[in-house]
């Protein structure tokens, strides 16, 4: 793994207000996430966290996974009144700060519109340089829908001044994952 | 122009919120957009995007029904329309079919272009815009002041105001908290809504797929919640292929609001599934509304290479003191201009291509490489073919057509302007004239003019000669200049003949959109130019410069006048401007300056033509610093100073402003010394110098060089 890419990626992505921290294994970013639900007190529905099933989960259990307020159930009122939203993104732009999903599946884009704060999840090893080598590898003929993420959500429309956070999260935390998606990058 | 018109300027011009806001942005956008192209080439971005739109535009019709049948195999409903009443009934009755009465919008030109919003609620539909700005402005009735930013006019107090009253009383002028009022509202809305309109940034043929990009995430919300989206696409929008949206992802944002990305870019392709898992309901409307008679216009088909990035407007000195409004209610600015002369019709444009004053920053920043000021001058043009010209501008050019009654003229004008002149202004004049001179004295016109004093210049003999173009200011207003350039190429061995038929350029009569005058003019030039034996043909002003070396051919191309040609171009190939010649003869080692003693600072004016077209800004710089004097930067040195020809006299309150804010730049440089290459910026500038008082002196290139020779 190029470390470069990822110095490239936490600046870019740290300089659009996005927060990004990285964890060699599955187990330690899982404590991360967890501790983040334990932070935000997240409770039973509907002020719960949302995670939209993914790679990550394989091999976790109830032991691991089994945390108050936590549900896999992603529906869309259900996604309305969560407090956190968690999903897996396919690839990382070093040169934006940027994070890509194939995001078809409705329940990945609801977990990262609805809630105030999303938690993605990256493999280390997905990171790619610039937008071009992208989309060598992703194509609208693989999918219905790609979706590309900067930063949290953000508006300048009064008076030009930034404000984070008007329809999408206002909080967006990215998670690397070292040992993750090696198999595929 | 129209008084209802030249009110709506007016009133634009004395809003101080708007002013402040957009000339604060303007001066962020600069240095914004720079940043966000660092270690980008630019010109490789933008010629690739002007390949694969002018391209598409090309095949309009092939692309749109490859783009059909790939989004149909898709799932999606495609519909082809040429009018806006189409676009309209189609999306009102799809919505009654389907028992829908909650639509959410984001952000869509194209339906602003067909009023959408109207009709839909005419027909009983219930229609939330979301994007911020755009919110603001449906909840108050208003209309989008700029392309990307359409609040961008109004103040945190103002947006208050519209929540308080027509929402729910008591917000406060918090923006972070109109914000978060703004998520909770809209918010509800989203959920509730059955049906999603959006536009799209680009449609791939390709693939069929819609490119949308924004920043809130509105889009994503209007696309995923209702179980029905219909996106309103304007056919200039289609790309072959998807490679094609690289260079264009590279640029909107970059060129918008100085992003890398923006929060979101959505590739939609086809049939996706709704949050219940039934499949969801997609429309495409492919728009045409005058796309393809644009497209077969040999000059206007390259203003479909717009990616709406509206860096035209960001960049334009009049947008920023004017804003989006005066433009009419959908497209504002220079592509604004052109868009709107289209879609609408050409009369719409009467008024507001008089706001363009050909500085060229908007040809500059285009990601789409279109010739604006070319496009604008070209609307010119036709107006005047199809409606005339104003009466008094046809009995001035009438006079500018003839050289010998133009010249006569000025001559008796050196007679009768005696009342008005003193130390060499006019600085007020009486009646209607008097606007003229309230924010800068004119310069009065030479007892003796220029080709009067030449014939008593003694030369040295020389082994080259020069043709000296000296344009109608050097020769009436100015001769001190011309005696310049004479001393300055003299030193270095050219001896400077003055053709005497030479006359005006033809730029204030093309500028008006007056080509046939231009053409006259141009004739004229070439046929006094082109007789003498000469190696150049100098001329120590940028615009006659571009005359001679570009728009005497482009007005005979536009005219069909194809036998003039072969002498414009010959003429094009021997002119030069003043500093780039100099500077050639000093690398050729045939001029030197004094050297030893350090001189006082000066700032440098880059003149619109002269920088942007003759890209000639680095010859005087170094020319002034070789001479010894040391130069001091100002802020926007190359920012028009208001001029623009006759400009200033058809539009003085907003030549005004601008001037004004040239002035502050040039003192807050502390340099008492403000050097430029153009006649016509130093009767703007000094005239302004003169009505400001600041201690500044004001000259051309030519004399502070001519000064230092050895």
């Amino acid at each position: 793994m190029d470390n470069t890419l990822f110095e490239t990626f936490k600046a870019r992505a740290e300089a659009v207000s996005a927060e990004v921290h990285r964890f060699p294994t599955r187990r330690t970013a899982l404590d991360f996430v967890l501790e983040l639900f334990r932070a935000q007190a997240v409770q039973d529905a509907p002020q719960g966290a949302l995670w939209a099933g993914g790679s990550f989960l394989e091999g976790f259990g109830k032991e691991e996974l089994g945390t108050p307020g936590l549900s896999f159930d992603v529906t869309r009122q259900a996604a309305a009144g969560a407090k956190v939203g968690v999903s897996q993104m396919d690839w990382a732009i070093a040169d934006t700060g940027t994070l890509v999903q194939d995001a078809a599946r409705v329940d990945l884009r609801l977990v990262s519109t609805l809630p105030p704060i999303h938690v993605a999840l990256v493999g280390t090893s997905r990171i790619l340089a610039d937008l071009p080598s992208l989309f060598r590898r992703l194509h609208p003929d693989q999918t219905g829908c790609i979706s590309l993420i900067t930063g949290p959500s953000r508006t300048a429309d009064i008076e030009r001044v930034l404000t984070i956070g008007v329809h999408g999260p206002e909080r967006l935390v990215i998670v690397f994952v070292d040992e993750l998606g090696k198999e595929a990058a | 122009m129209k008084p209802a018109f030249r009110a709506s300027v007016n009133l634009a011009l004395n809003n101080a919120n708007l002013t402040g806001a957009l000339g604060r942005f303007s001066e962020a956008y600069r240095t914004g957009r720079a940043k966000a192209y660092e270690g980008i080439d630019f010109e490789a971005v933008r010629a690739r995007i002007a390949q694969a739109k002018s391209a598409a535009a090309a095949h309009l019709d092939e692309l749109a029904e490859g783009f059909k049948a790939k989004a149909e195999a898709r799932g999606a409903v495609v519909f082809r329309a040429s009018d806006p009443a189409q676009v309209r009934a189609y999306i009102l009755a799809l919505a009654k079919a389907r028992g829908v009465t909650r639509i959410v919008k984001s952000k869509s030109m194209a339906s602003e272009e067909i009023h959408l919003n109207a009709h839909l609620e005419a027909g009983g539909m219930e229609v939330a815009e979301t994007d911020l700005g755009e919110w603001i402005l449906q909840l108050d009735h208003q209309t989008p002041s700029h392309m990307v930013m359409p609040a961008i006019h109004m103040t945190k107090e103002e947006v208050a105001d519209v929540f308080s009253g027509k929402v729910e009383p008591g917000q406060t002028p918090d923006i972070p908290r109109l914000v978060k009022f703004a998520r909770g509202r809209l918010r509800t809305k989203f959920l509730e809504a059955e049906l999603g309109i959006t536009g799209a940034n680009i449609a791939v043929a390709e693939t069929g797929s819609l490119v949308i990009v924004t920043n809130e995430g509105n889009a994503r919300l209007v696309t995923t919640l209702p179980k029905i989206h219909v996106a309103i696409v304007g056919i200039e929008k289609l790309v072959e292929q998807f490679e094609d949206i690289q260079p264009i992802l590279t640029a909107l944002p970059r060129s918008a609001t100085g992003q890398l990305l923006t929060s979101y870019v959505s590739i939609l392709t086809g049939v996706t599934p709704n949050t219940d898992g039934s499949p969801k309901e997609l429309h495409i409307i492919l728009m045409d509304n005058q796309r393809t008679a644009m497209a077969k216009d040999p000059k206007f088909k390259q203003a479909l290479q717009c990616i709406r990035c509206a860096s035209c407007l960001n960049v334009c000195p009049v947008f920023r003191l004017v804003g989006g409004h005066v433009f009419g209610k959908t497209y504002t600015g220079g592509i604004g201009t052109i868009l709107t002369a289209w879609f609408d019709e050409l009369k719409q444009a009467e008024d507001i291509q008089s706001l363009c004053i050909q500085c060229g920053n908007c040809k500059v920043v285009c990601p789409g490489k279109i010739d604006i000021p070319e496009l604008i001058l070209e609307l010119r043009r036709r107006l005047a073919v199809e409606q005339g010209q104003p009466v008094l501008q046809k009995a001035i050019f009438a006079v500018v057509n003839n050289r010998r009654v133009f010249h006569a003229m000025l001559r008796a004008a050196s007679v009768t302007q005696k009342p008005f002149a003193k130390n060499g202004f006019i600085r007020h004049l009486p009646l209607f004239l008097s606007g003229l001179t309230e924010f800068r004295s004119l310069p009065a016109i030479a007892a003796v003019p220029f080709r009067d004093r030449f014939k008593q210049i003694r030369q040295p003999p020389c082994k080259e000669k020069a043709a000296f173009y000296s344009g109608c200011l050097i020769d009436f207003s100015y001769p001190e200049m011309g005696e310049a350039v004479v001393k300055v190429l003299n030193k270095a061995g050219v001896e400077v003949v003055y053709p005497e038929g030479q006359t005006c350029c033809g730029a204030p009569a093309r500028y008006s959109g007056a080509y046939e005058v231009a053409a006259r003019n141009a004739q004229d030039n070439i046929e006094a130019l082109l007789e003498a034996d000469v190696q150049y043909v100098v001329s120590a002003c940028p615009t006659c410069t571009v005359a001679l070396k570009q728009d005497f051919i482009a007005t005979f191309e536009s005219l069909g006048m194809t036998g003039r040609l072969d002498d414009a171009r010959k003429l094009a190939a021997k002119a030069m401007d003043f500093s780039t010649l100099v500077k050639q003869l000093v690398d050729q080692g045939r001029l030197t300056f004094k050297e030893g003693k350090e001189l006082e600072r000066f700032t440098y004016h880059d003149s619109c033509h002269l920088k942007r077209t003759l890209d000639a800004s680095k010859a005087p710089r170094e020319l002034l610093q070789k001479a010894g004097y040391e130069l001091q930067e100002m802020t926007e040195c190359d920012m028009c100073c208001g001029m623009g020809g006759s400009y200033s006299l058809k539009l003085p309150e907003i030549s005004a402003p601008i001037l004004e804010r040239k002035l502050g730049n040039i003192k807050a440089t502390g340099a008492p010394l403000a050097v430029m290459d153009c006649p016509g910026c130093v009767m703007q500038i000094r005239g302004g110098f003169d009505q400001d008082g600041a201690a500044v002196r004001v000259e051309h290139t030519a004399q502070k060089l001519a000064e230092r020779l050895e």
